[in-house]
């Protein structure tokens, strides 16, 4: 994001002296421009130009050689016995770049240079070093280690570098620079030009615009270097290139170095300064917007054509990358080997190596033009290049700029690097006029809510550089050029809210409508989560990504329809690739860093999407924004997306009743993990029934129940993990889990209100019955049976209750046999049970016990 | 005991005495055994009281009464000292007893120890109560998301940089299908705004909805960032809506969330699907180092290519959105330094907040 040193800045509008970053990040904020970070050059102290008067190579044991060196640092020298700065100070400094003579740069007893690294006088190879002669990487201006900075060299000219000058200050060390985020709909912001307008409206202070071609920038020049655009395959029908200005600029020292104050800036900026050339350019684009190139005129051949690529085509571009390029990415080509058949670069991302400015480089063509935003974004994003100067097309660029870019840009090359600027210019304009926007002014109070008078909206959309025909409502507003994201009504509201300011806008809590609450199914879900948790389960959250291999650790079977997963294109993480298709294969993992954190006794609950594919679709049409699919077009959509049902997944580890003062702790076991299930059941009113299954997975074969709703849908599973999973998960032994499609639950349940049976006040008579049946048989189907007996008994529906509370195999009663005790409590609504009636009832469950699962009365 | 001795029912001494020996009997037994052997000597049926009663029938006809009388009401006193002695020592017995059967009722008493909810989990049904309260209701949507609804729909052009920012996991094509060069055209959704496209096409307007749930943006963890993480949406469609309501939605909103002195503050920033648009900062008085704004979302007026691409017609209506960061929420309201501890799934995080928040 762009980087604003504030002096830079104040060549466009007028800065109070005492600006701070601090104050300047406030300012701009108001407007919309928020502050990234505030960077300063993290030197501080004294840093003072030095002349060196002495220097003195001394070899060292260890085979270097250091230079013992008399340094005339003005007012900073040691004083002489009459207390003058006469006597100079003596350096050690390895470096060898410099003689007698030179003016260097030297950190004085108690600066600090970025590091942090604080400066003192000190001992070293048999002299007291009385300070540092500094580097430019030293200073953090740059990479540059080989030598130390000699300020000539820089083009700091001797009337500017007296002995004990401030080279913080001439260096532009005591600059603040001030980060900017911008938004992706403000792209005249990534220039000095912008972000001085966005001041002056935050502020009021006077504004100077150096992007307004004056009559010399536009006056007719004989055309020059040939430029044809050749575009008939535009993206979305907008031309890749309507503007392209070439300037011949010929006998400059096209790679010197650049002078000391732009360097300086383009560093501060967080560009690297390069030769003139280069740097002239990028210093233009920075300073108003519009990216330029420079091309080695020697190397290239007329006409230069602005075409898109042909498939297959090929270039290596400026950051050595060699690319095959796509039919729709816009080049900048020349004639050499034919006409168009070379190819400069890629138009508006970056140039290529054919035709770069190098050592020998006089003559220039400077190249200013205007690419498609469009156009731009794909290619910097196909090629994931992202340059510069695509970062400022993409956003949109001021068609207007490109005369006084080139026109800035030849004057800063002859001015720095001699020669002359060609008096003929080729301008190829195809860009028209922009179209007016039609605006009620009255849109602007209608949706913000503050009545700004019309002459407040006219006056703020003048200051914005608008031109505003106010005759008749609708008014019609010519926006300015470099604000291409000004497109209807609502565009300008924005801009009359925020210059206005937002502060202005009151407070009002709208009246309330009418609503209904919770849905059932969200006070469902809350109930579920609230009754795990007052379960003693505590609720976790993970993410949805998994590998193959976590199925696979899970033992699902290759043909678990569980595997058929969606898969992301772009995983965090390339081992996990798929989306879950059920909560415990991440949930286990949950568990497993808990249990490696040291809790081991451990209940933990989720509730979670998961994503199922299905057999078809997972492919949605694109279609446009900005208007209402037709109902099947938007059918088609829905149908694409997967089913997401919603489950909710526990694992209990450990003791589920911890030991005490009362005795042992109880472990978990599956009938916990069922109880859960059926507990989650309860809670939203679905009765459900249980059965073995002896196949799913992660579930122990024998210690598995599936849980079926009334309506037939199998909506969960419960109980023992597989003792395998245990093992792969390192879970401590005998962990249970469930499962539960909690969409398919809430589904099965039914909204119909509870009917509330009256409550009898009669006796109740206490039946026990204990049944021998084979021990295959289920107890589930036991419990029917008894169920079913007492309704047919002469009685009637009179079970209150019935409990299962024995479990018995043994001698007793033989090989292979159970007994199952049941407490039976027998109550009827009008009258009490007689004694023969409770007999009935007694006899007529045995009877269907047997006639079901050939249940004997236990004798 | 011979006859010889036998106490005459009518010797009114040797009775007065017999009652006395029982009288002090009674009152020196010191438990309730003791008492029942005293009992037993004095109104057994061997004891003298007794043999003198069963005397009286042996009398003439003149003595019966006179003997009656006398014997009875000595009978009579020395039963009443038993009951009442009974009563006295039952009452020690059981006060002992008490003491006796006291316990450590500071051992501790939690056999079934209580689970906990996830904090993001409480808190999101909390900021759906605020809403519901103020009569909005609460929308859902999936978070594996057509491209249409994550991007088109709320006016994210297919080239718009703002597109590229949002750091969006793509979904893959089904394998073997005849896909188009650009993909399946599913992501997981980077925001809860979808959510509003889908409210505005099913239920019309007006409408005023929150939605809270989760999103995904290809962001390593680590202490500030996660790539799952939840946002509450907020969207409200209406006659005659403008910022200002947006304004007071925020700050009873801010209020609810952080107490009476929280308010919000507007700055002009940029989304596709809102216009004007803002960021949200929110006047934070429990803020370390002291009050201070704090970033808290971003919110706007819907842009009418959005409510035209829900078929809602924005000459007549308007409405306005807010987003914001649910787990930033979090973090600010109780103090939570790192991101992981939310993310990670460590029962001891949530089991820090088993109160309402």
């Amino acid at each position: 994001m762009p980087r604003i040193p504030l002096t830079w800045l104040g060549d466009h509008v007028d800065l109070p002296a005492d600006l701070t970053a601090e104050t300047l990040a406030a300012d701009l904020v108001r407007v919309g421009l928020e502050e990234e970070a505030i960077h300063s050059s993290g030197v501080t102290g004294p840093l003072v130009v030095g002349q060196v008067l002495e220097l003195t190579p001394e070899p060292q044991k260890n085979g270097k050689t250091i230079n013992w060196c008399r340094v005339d640092v003005g007012a900073h020298n040691d004083l002489d016995e009459a207390g003058e700065p006469t006597v100079a100070r003596g350096i050690v400094c390895g470096a060898h770049n410099f003689g007698v003579g030179d003016r260097v740069v030297v950190a004085l007893p108690g600066a600090v240079l970025p590091g942090p690294f604080p400066i003192a006088a000190r001992k070293t190879y048999g002299h007291v070093s009385d300070g540092m002669i500094c580097s430019a990487r030293e200073l953090g201006l740059g990479e540059d280690h080989a030598g130390i900075i000699v300020l000539s060299r820089l083009g700091h000219g001797d009337d500017v570098t007296a002995p004990g000058t401030d080279a913080l200050r001439l260096l532009g060390l005591a600059d603040e620079v001030l980060e900017i985020n911008v938004t992706p709909d403000r792209g005249y912001c990534f220039s000095m030009r912008g972000v001085a307008r966005e001041y002056a409206h935050s502020t009021g202070a006077r504004f100077t615009d150096h992007g307004l071609p004056s009559d010399d920038v536009l006056r007719e020049r004989p055309p020059g270097f040939g430029v044809e655009i050749d575009d008939d395959a535009g993206v979305h029908d907008v031309p890749g290139c309507d503007r392209f200005v070439a300037q011949v600029v010929r006998g400059v020292a096209a790679s010197a170095p650049s002078p000391a104050w732009l360097q300086r800036r383009l560093t501060q900026a967080g560009m690297r300064p390069i030769g003139l050339a280069v740097d002239v350019t990028n210093y233009v684009m920075l300073d108003l917007g519009q990216p330029m190139h420079a091309y080695d005129l020697a190397t290239l051949t007329a006409p230069v054509v602005v075409r898109r690529a042909r498939a297959g085509e090929r270039t290596t571009t400026l950051d050595g990358v060699e690319r095959t390029l796509d039919a729709q990415d816009l080049l900048v080509t020349d004639s050499t080997g034919g006409r168009a058949a070379r190819v400069l670069g890629i138009a508006g991302v970056m140039g290529g190596a054919d035709s770069e400015v190098s050592d020998g480089t006089t003559d220039l063509l400077l190249e200013a033009a205007h690419f498609d935003a469009v156009s731009v974004a794909r290619s910097s994003r196909r090629h994931r290049l992202s340059s510069e100067a695509s970062k400022r097309f993409e956003r949109g660029v001021d068609p207007r700029l490109a005369r006084v870019a080139v026109a800035r840009a030849a004057a800063l090359l002859v001015e720095h690097g001699g020669g002359t600027v060609d008096d003929a210019l080729t301008d190829v304009d195809r860009t028209g006029a922009p179209a007016p926007v039609a605006f009620d002014p009255a849109q602007a109070g209608r949706l913000v809510g503050v009545p700004y008078t019309d002459e407040e909206v006219r006056s703020t959309l003048e200051e914005i550089g608008c031109t505003v025909d106010a005759s008749a409502v609708p008014w019609r507003v010519v926006v300015p050029t470099w604000r291409p994201d000004l497109l209807a009504g609502v565009d300008l509201v924005e801009e009359v809210a925020r210059l206005r300011g937002y502060d202005a806008i009151p407070s009002i809590v709208p009246a309330a409508p009418t609503g209904s609450g919770l849905t059932r199914s969200q006070r469902q879900r809350r109930a579920v989560a609230d009754g795990l948790a007052a379960a003693g389960l505590v609720e976790v959250l993970s993410y949805p990504f998994v590998s193959a291999a976590q199925l696979d650790a899970l033992g699902l079977a290759a043909d678990d329809e569980r595997r058929h997963a969606v898969r992301l294109v772009n995983p965090l993480a390339d081992g996990q690739p798929l989306m879950r298709t059920d909560l415990l294969v991440t949930l286990l993992e949950t568990a497993r860093r808990n249990v490696a954190r040291g809790t081991t006794d451990l209940g933990v609950f989720e509730l979670g999407l998961v994503t199922l594919p299905g057999a078809d679709g997972g492919v949605a049409p694109r279609l446009p924004g900005g208007v209402r699919p037709a109902d099947d077009v938007l059918a088609t959509v829905e149908a694409a997306v997967p089913h997401q049902p919603l489950h909710v997944a526990g694992v209990l580890t450990g003791l589920v009743e911890p030991a005490g003062h009362w005795g042992p702790g109880r472990r978990a076991d599956h009938a916990d993990a069922i109880a859960l299930v059926q507990r989650v059941a309860q809670r939203v009113g679905v009765e459900l029934a249980v059965a073995a299954d002896g196949e799913r997975a992660p579930f122990h074969p024998g210690r598995c129940a599936r849980l079926t709703a009334p309506t037939g849908a199998v909506v969960g599973h419960a109980g023992e993990l597989h003792p395998q999973v245990v093992a792969a998960l390192d879970l401590p032994a005998r962990a249970v889990a469930f499962e539960v499609d909690l969409t398919a639950l809430l589904a099965a349940s039914s909204d119909a209100p509870v009917e509330a049976t009256p409550v009898s006040t009669f006796p109740v008579a206490k039946e026990d019955v204990a049944l021998v049946v084979a021990s295959d048989v289920p107890a589930a189907d036991v419990l029917a049976a008894v169920r079913a007996g007492v309704e047919q008994s002469p009685a009637g529906d009179v079970l209150e209750d019935v409990r299962l509370f024995d479990v018995y195999t043994g001698d007793q009663i033989g090989e292979g046999r159970t007994s199952l005790a049941f407490a039976l409590r027998l109550r009827a609504p009008d009258r009490t049970l007689t004694a023969a009636e409770t007999a009935a009832v007694r006899d007529a469950v045995v009877a269907e016990a047997h006639a079901r699962v050939g249940a004997e009365l236990r004798a | 005991m011979t006859s010889d001795t036998t106490l005459s029912p009518l010797d009114a001494d040797g009775v007065a005495a017999a009652v006395d020996a029982a009288l002090a009997a009674v009152a020196a037994a010191g438990d309730l055994d003791a008492l029942k052997s005293a009992r037993l000597a004095h109104t057994g049926d061997a004891s003298p009281l007794a043999l003198a009663n069963r005397a009286i029938g042996a009398l003439p006809g003149p003595d019966k009464a006179a003997a009656g009388k006398l014997v009875g009401q000595a009978r009579g006193r020395v039963n009443a000292a038993i009951a009442a002695r009974t009563a006295e020592l039952e009452a020690e017995r059981d006060a002992r007893v008490l003491v006796e059967e006291a316990v450590d009722v500071t051992l501790p008493a939690e056999r079934h120890p209580l689970g906990a909810r996830h904090p993001l989990s409480t808190l999101q049904e909390r900021i759906a109560d605020v809403f519901v309260a103020m009569g909005w209701e609460i929308a859902e949507g999936p978070e594996l998301e057509a491209e249409w609804f994550n991007f088109d729909a709320l006016n994210f052009g297919v080239d718009h940089p703002a597109r590229q920012m949002q750091d969006t996991f793509f979904v893959a094509p089904p394998a073997g299908a005849d896909v188009p060069e650009d993909g399946s055209g599913l992501v997981l959704r980077t925001h809860t705004s979808p959510v509003q496209a889908r409210t505005l096409l099913e239920r019309g307007v007006p409408v005023y909805i929150a939605c809270p749930g989760k999103v995904f943006r290809t962001d390593a963890l680590d202490a500030t960032h996660t790539p799952v993480f939840h946002q509450v949406e907020g969207l409200a469609v209406d006659k005659g809506l403008t910022m200002a309501h947006l304004k007071g939605t925020l700050d009873h909103f801010a209020r609810a969330m952080f107490g009476p002195q929280a308010r919000t503050r507007l700055r002009p920033s940029f989304f596709p699907f809102t216009e004007p648009s803002a960021e949200m900062d929110l006047w934070f008085p429990q803020k370390k180092g002291g009050p201070g704004w704090i970033e808290w979302g971003g919110c706007g007026m819907v842009n009418p290519a959005v409510l035209r691409a829900c078929g809602v017609d924005p000459d007549v209506y308007s409405g306005y959105a807010f987003g914001m960061g649910i787990e930033r929420t979090l973090m600010l309201r109780h103090g939570i330094a790192d991101m992981r501890d939310m993310v990670e799934g460590d029962v001891r995080f949530s089991q820090q907040f088993r109160t309402v928040i």
